[in-house]
C-alpha cells in the first residue's frame, strides 16, 4: 500500500489495557507482521478500575477481570513475566530483564504506572501494608478484610484511597482515611468538591483526617499495629492501605535517549516519543498512563492522565499512527474523561480540572451531594466539569470544553451566579528528582541536547 | 453541537410545516425517512404552531444533554395538556423531581439495588416466545403483530408490574387512544384525539390506582408490590405511584410491539440478514442494535420546551418553545453514519439515539433488547420460508410511536 508503513516487527512494552488496546487497534488497521507484547506480570491483561470497587466489595473475584480480545490478535508472541530493562533504539531491540533482546522496527511504549511504595522499607513490608493496584494487590487486601480487622488506616484520600475506603465501609469495617490536603480528592478536583468529597466519607461513617500526614507504620512481630499521624495522634489497625499515587515506569528507559523520567515519556500529539534533545521519533510510540504527550485543547501543555480512557483512546491513535501514512496521521486530542464509584455515588468527569482557577456549580445541590460544577480557566474558559450523581449531563460538559466555550452560569435557579475559587492546592514539592538534561556545542546552529547519567547535577559535570 | 460545515438555514414556517405535515400524514407512515432527509436540510425547523424541530444527529444529542432543555409541560408557553401534569410521572419531569421518582423506579427494576430483575426474566422470555410460536400454524399464514410481536412485552410487562394479564384488552383500548393523541398538540383540528386521550388517561389512572390499592393488602414481589409497600422512607406518593404505573405499563408494551414488528419487517425484506440470523443467532445482538437506528420505535421527541433562548448559529430558539427532536432523522444523518440508509448490523459504529440520551434515556431499553432479540431469533430459526403477504402493512396510526398494525406473513413450515 503506498505511504504505508513497512515494518514487519511491532514490540508493545506493557500488557495492560493500553497494551492491549494497541495491539488489537493494529491488528484491525491491518497489520499483518510480527506482533511481541512483552509484560512484567504473568497474567493476560486484565481491567483495574474494578479492583478497588466490584472486587474489593467482594462481587466479583479478582481474577474475573481478564479483558476481552475485542479482535482477533492473530499470531501474538505474549512475553509476560519478565519486565523490559532497556530500550536499545541504536540497534532497534527492547532487552528485557533477562537479557532476551527482541528486535522491532516500531515499539510501542505503555508500560504504565505502579504503585508508589511507602518510603521506609521495614515500614513498607511489616505485614498488612498493601497497597492496590495488581489484581494480586487487590486479592491480598480482600485476604486482610475477609480475616477479620479491627481497623484499616487508608494512607491518601485521592480517588484510589476513597474507593477503597468505600468498600470497607460497604463490608461494614471502621476505617480511618489520613490526607494530606484539606480534603480528599483536591488534587484532582479541588477543594470545593473535595469539601462534598469530605461530607461523604464523615456521613458514610469514615473517620477523617485532612490536613495531616502518617509519620511512621508502627508494628510488633513484623505486622502492622498502629500509624503514628504528625498531629502526633496514633490510629490503631490491622491493615494500612498505602494509596499515594502512582510511580510512572520509565527506569528502563534512562539511557534510550527518549525525554523520559518521573513526569512520563514525553511525546507530540501524535502520540510519537520525543527524544532527549526535544526531536520527536519516528519509530517509538507512547501511550496510557505512561504517556505525556502535548495537548492541542490545552495550549499544548504537556499532560499525564491516569485514565481508563486515555489508556484505550491513547493506544488507538498510537497504533493507527504507528503504520498509516503519516499524512493520515491523528492527534490524541479528545477530552480526558474519568470515573468513579464512591460510597454508592457515581461521580465522573471531563476535561481537566487541575488547570482550572474557579468552579461554578451548575446544576442540583453540593449540599445534597448531587450537582454538576463547571471549571473555568483565568480567561473564563471552561477547562473542566465534575459531577456526582449527575453523570447524565456529562456529555453537555464535554461539548462546551471542545468548542472552548466560556464558563457557562448555573442552569438550575437559586445557585450563586458568580464562579468561586476552585482552591487547587499548589504543586506540591517535588517528591523525586527529574533527569538533568544540558545543552553543549560550541556553535549556535550546532547544538546537541544530552541527559546526565542519573545522580549527577550539572554542577558536578 | 458540534458546528457543521454547511451553512445554517431555518426553513420557512411555510415549507417546514409542510414537511412535518407530511411526517404525520398516514399516507406517508410507511416510509417517512426521505421526509426526514428534507428536514434534516435546515438545521431548524420553524413549524406552524410555534413549535421548532431539529433532526441533525449532533443537534439531536447535544440538545438531549442540554440543561436548557425541559421535558415538563409547565415550561412552554403553550402548554396544551395540562391533564395529569401535577403527578406527571419522571418522563414529563426534571430535575430534581425527576431524578427521585426514577431513582425510586429504578431501585425495583435494575441495578444497584435489583440488578437481577431483567435478566431474570430472560428464561420465561424465551419459553414464552417458543409458546407463541408453538401456537401458530404449522404451515400458511400469520399476523405476526398479534402473534408475537404483540402478546410478548405485553405478557412480560403484566408480569414483572403485577398487572393481571386478563385486563390486557381494557388497558390495550386506553393505551391506543393515548398513543393516537400522543401528538394532537402538534396536529391541526386534533380537539377530538385530545380529548379521547384525556379521558383515556382518567380512567386508565383510576386501574391502576385501584390496583395498587389491591397490592398493599395482597403483596405479590412484583414491581407495583415493592413500590405500593415501599417503606425506605423515600417513596413515592400515591399520585406519582399511579402515573408511575401507567408510564411503565404503556412504554413497557408499546415500544417493544413495534421494535419487534420492524424487525421482522426489516428481516423480511432483507432476506440475506435472515439467512444469516438463522445460522448465526448471537448476531441478533448488532442486529437489534442496528435496527433501533434504521426503524426506531419512536420517531421523534414531540413535547421538549427550551428553559432559555437557545443559539444555533444565529438561529434562536426563544425560552418557552416547543422542540420537537426527530431521533428517526438523527439516526440517518449521513454526518454521522456511514451510509445511513442501509441496514447493516455490522457497521460496528452504531451509536444510535434509538433509545434516547441523556436523563430520559430509556428505561426500559435492557428489557426491549431481551424480549425483541428473543421474538426474532425465535421468528428466524423457527418459520421457514416466510415472506410478507403485503409490502408495506397497515401501520398503526401514531407517526410518533410508528410500527405495523398487522404483519400478514405466510410460511411453508413451522418447527
Amino acid at each position: 500500500m503506498p505511504g504505508k508503513s513497512r515494518a514487519q516487527r511491532i514490540v508493545i512494552v506493557g500488557a495492560s489495557l493500553a497494551g492491549l488496546w494497541g495491539a488489537a487497534t493494529l491488528r484491525k488497521e491491518g497489520f499483518d507482521g510480527v506482533l511481541t507484547i512483552i509484560g512484567d506480570e504473568n497474567d493476560p491483561p486484565y481491567d483495574r478500575p474494578p479492583l478497588t470497587k466490584q472486587v474489593l466489595t467482594g462481587w466479583v473475584a479478582p481474577d474475573h477481570t481478564v479483558l476481552p480480545h475485542l479482535e482477533p490478535l492473530g499470531d501474538t508472541r505474549w512475553l509476560l513475566g519478565t519486565p523490559a530493562a532497556h530500550l536499545d533504539r541504536r540497534a532497534g531491540e527492547v532487552v528485557l530483564a533477562d537479557g532476551t533482546r527482541v528486535p522491532y522496527d516500531l515499539v510501542l511504549i505503555a508500560t504504565g504506572v505502579r504503585n508508589r511504595p511507602w518510603p521506609v522499607d521495614e515500614q513498607a513490608t511489616l505485614g498488612g501494608v498493601c497497597g492496590v493496584r495488581t489484581r494480586g494487590d487487590a486479592a491480598r487486601l480482600i485476604g486482610h478484610l475477609e480475616a477479620g480487622v479491627s481497623r484499616v488506616v487508608v494512607i491518601g484520600a485521592g480517588f484510589t484511597g476513597s474507593e477503597v475506603a468505600s468498600a470497607c465501609r460497604h463490608r461494614g469495617i471502621d476505617v480511618t482515611v489520613v490526607e494530606q490536603a484539606q480534603a480528599p480528592l483536591t488534587g484532582a478536583l479541588g477543594g470545593v468538591v473535595g469539601d462534598v468529597a469530605a461530607n461523604l466519607h464523615t456521613t458514610n461513617g469514615v473517620d477523617l483526617r485532612c490536613g495531616v500526614t502518617v509519620d511512621a507504620l508502627e508494628g510488633s512481630g513484623g505486622t502492622f499495629r498502629a500509624a503514628a499521624l504528625s498531629d502526633g495522634t496514633t490510629v490503631d489497625a490491622d491493615v494500612a492501605v498505602v494509596a499515594l499515587g502512582g510511580m510512572r515506569n520509565t527506569e528502563w528507559l534512562a539511557d534510550s535517549g527518549l525525554a523520559s523520567g518521573p513526569l512520563g515519556v514525553a511525546a507530540d500529539a501524535g502520540c510519537r516519543a520525543v527524544a532527549v534533545n526535544g526531536l520527536v521519533t519516528d519509530d517509538v510510540f507512547v501511550a496510557g498512563d505512561v504517556a505525556r504527550f502535548a495537548h492541542p485543547l490545552f495550549d499544548y501543555q504537556f499532560l499525564t492522565l491516569e485514565h481508563w480512557e486515555n489508556a484505550v483512546v491513547g493506544a488507538q491513535v498510537a497504533a493507527r499512527n504507528m503504520i498509516c501514512a503519516p499524512e493520515d496521521r491523528r492527534p490524541h486530542a479528545c477530552v480526558p474523561t474519568f470515573w468513579s464509584t464512591q460510597f454508592g455515588v457515581n461521580i465522573k468527569s471531563v476535561g481537566v480540572p487541575s488547570l482550572a482557577d474557579q468552579i461554578i456549580v451548575t446544576q442540583g445541590s453540593t449540599g445534597a451531594g448531587s450537582f454538576a460544577a463547571a471549571y473555568g480557566d483565568c480567561d473564563g474558559r471552561i477547562v473542566g466539569a465534575v459531577t456526582f450523581d449527575h453523570g447524565r449531563w456529562i456529555d453537555h460538559y464535554r461539548g462546551l470544553i471542545e468548542r472552548a466555550a466560556a464558563l457557562p452560569e448555573p442552569y438550575d435557579a437559586d445557585l450563586p451566579d458568580k464562579p468561586e475559587p476552585a482552591r487547587f492546592p499548589p504543586h506540591p514539592a517535588a517528591t523525586y528528582h527529574g533527569p538533568t538534561v544540558v545543552v553543549t556545542g560550541h556553535s549556535p546552529t550546532r547544538m546537541d541536547a544530552v541527559r546526565l547519567p542519573d545522580g549527577r547535577s550539572a554542577r558536578d559535570y | 453541537m458540534t458546528t457543521s460545515p454547511v451553512a445554517t438555514t431555518t426553513a420557512t414556517t411555510a415549507a417546514s410545516a409542510d414537511l412535518m405535515r407530511q411526517v404525520t400524514d398516514a399516507a406517508n407512515r410507511h416510509d417517512p425517512y426521505p421526509i426526514y432527509a428534507r428536514l434534516r436540510e435546515n438545521r431548524v425547523n420553524l413549524l406552524s404552531d410555534g413549535s421548532y424541530a431539529l433532526g441533525r444527529y449532533a443537534d439531536v444529542v447535544g440538545l438531549l444533554h442540554d440543561p436548557r432543555i425541559s421535558s415538563d409541560p409547565h415550561h412552554a408557553s403553550d402548554p396544551g395538556s395540562r391533564l395529569l401534569v401535577d403527578n406527571a410521572p419522571f418522563i414529563q419531569r426534571d430535575p430534581p423531581d425527576h431524578d427521585r421518582l426514577r431513582f425510586i423506579a429504578t431501585r425495583y427494576f435494575g441495578p444497584p439495588v435489583s440488578p437481577g430483575v431483567v435478566s431474570g426474566q430472560e428464561p420465561e422470555i424465551l419459553s414464552f416466545v417458543n409458546g407463541l410460536v408453538d401456537d401458530l400454524p404449522s404451515s400458511g399464514e400469520a399476523d405476526l403483530v398479534d402473534h408475537l410481536a404483540y402478546p410478548l412485552p405485553v405478557s412480560v410487562i403484566c408480569g414483572l408490574l403485577g398487572v393481571p394479564k386478563t385486563d390486557d384488552e381494557q388497558f390495550h383500548a386506553w393505551t391506543e387512544e393515548i398513543v393516537r393523541g400522543l401528538d394532537a398538540e402538534q396536529q391541526e383540528g386534533a380537539d377530538d384525539l385530545i380529548k379521547q386521550r384525556e379521558q383515556a388517561q382518567i380512567a386508565m389512572f383510576g386501574y391502576v390506582t385501584e390496583l395498587v390499592q389491591r397490592h398493599r393488602t395482597q403483596p405479590d414481589g412484583s414491581m407495583l408490590s415493592r413500590l405500593a409497600n415501599d417503606q425506605t422512607g423515600q417513596q413515592m406518593t400515591d399520585g406519582e405511584l399511579g402515573t408511575t404505573s401507567l408510564l411503565l405499563l404503556i412504554a413497557g408494551h408499546e415500544t417493544t410491539v413495534n421494535l419487534t414488528a420492524n424487525g421482522v419487517l426489516t428481516l423480511l425484506r432483507n432476506p440475506w440478514a435472515l439467512e444469516r440470523l438463522r445460522a448465526e443467532p448471537d448476531w441478533v445482538i448488532p442486529l437489534v442494535e442496528e435496527l433501533l437506528r434504521f426503524e426506531p420505535p419512536v420517531q421523534y421527541l414531540p413535547n421538549r420546551v427550551a428553559l432559555a433562548d437557545i443559539d444555533l448559529d444565529g438561529t434562536t430558539i426563544p425560552k418557552g418553545a416547543r422542540i420537537v427532536l426527530l431521533v428517526a432523522a438523527a439516526n440517518r444523518d449521513p454526518d454521522r453514519f456511514a451510509d445511513p440508509d442501509r441496514f447493516d448490523p455490522d457497521r460496528g459504529d452504531i451509536e444510535h439515539v434509538g433509545f434516547g440520551s441523556g436523563i430520559h434515556y430509556c428505561f426500559g431499553a435492557p428489557l426491549a433488547r431481551i424480549e425483541t432479540q428473543a421474538s426474532l431469533t425465535a421468528f428466524a430459526r423457527r418459520l421457514a420460508g416466510p415472506r410478507l403477504a403485503a409490502d408495506p402493512p397497515p401501520y398503526r396510526p401514531s407517526p410518533v410511536l410508528r410500527g405495523p398494525l398487522h404483519l400478514r406473513v405466510t410460511y411453508d413450515k413451522r418447527d
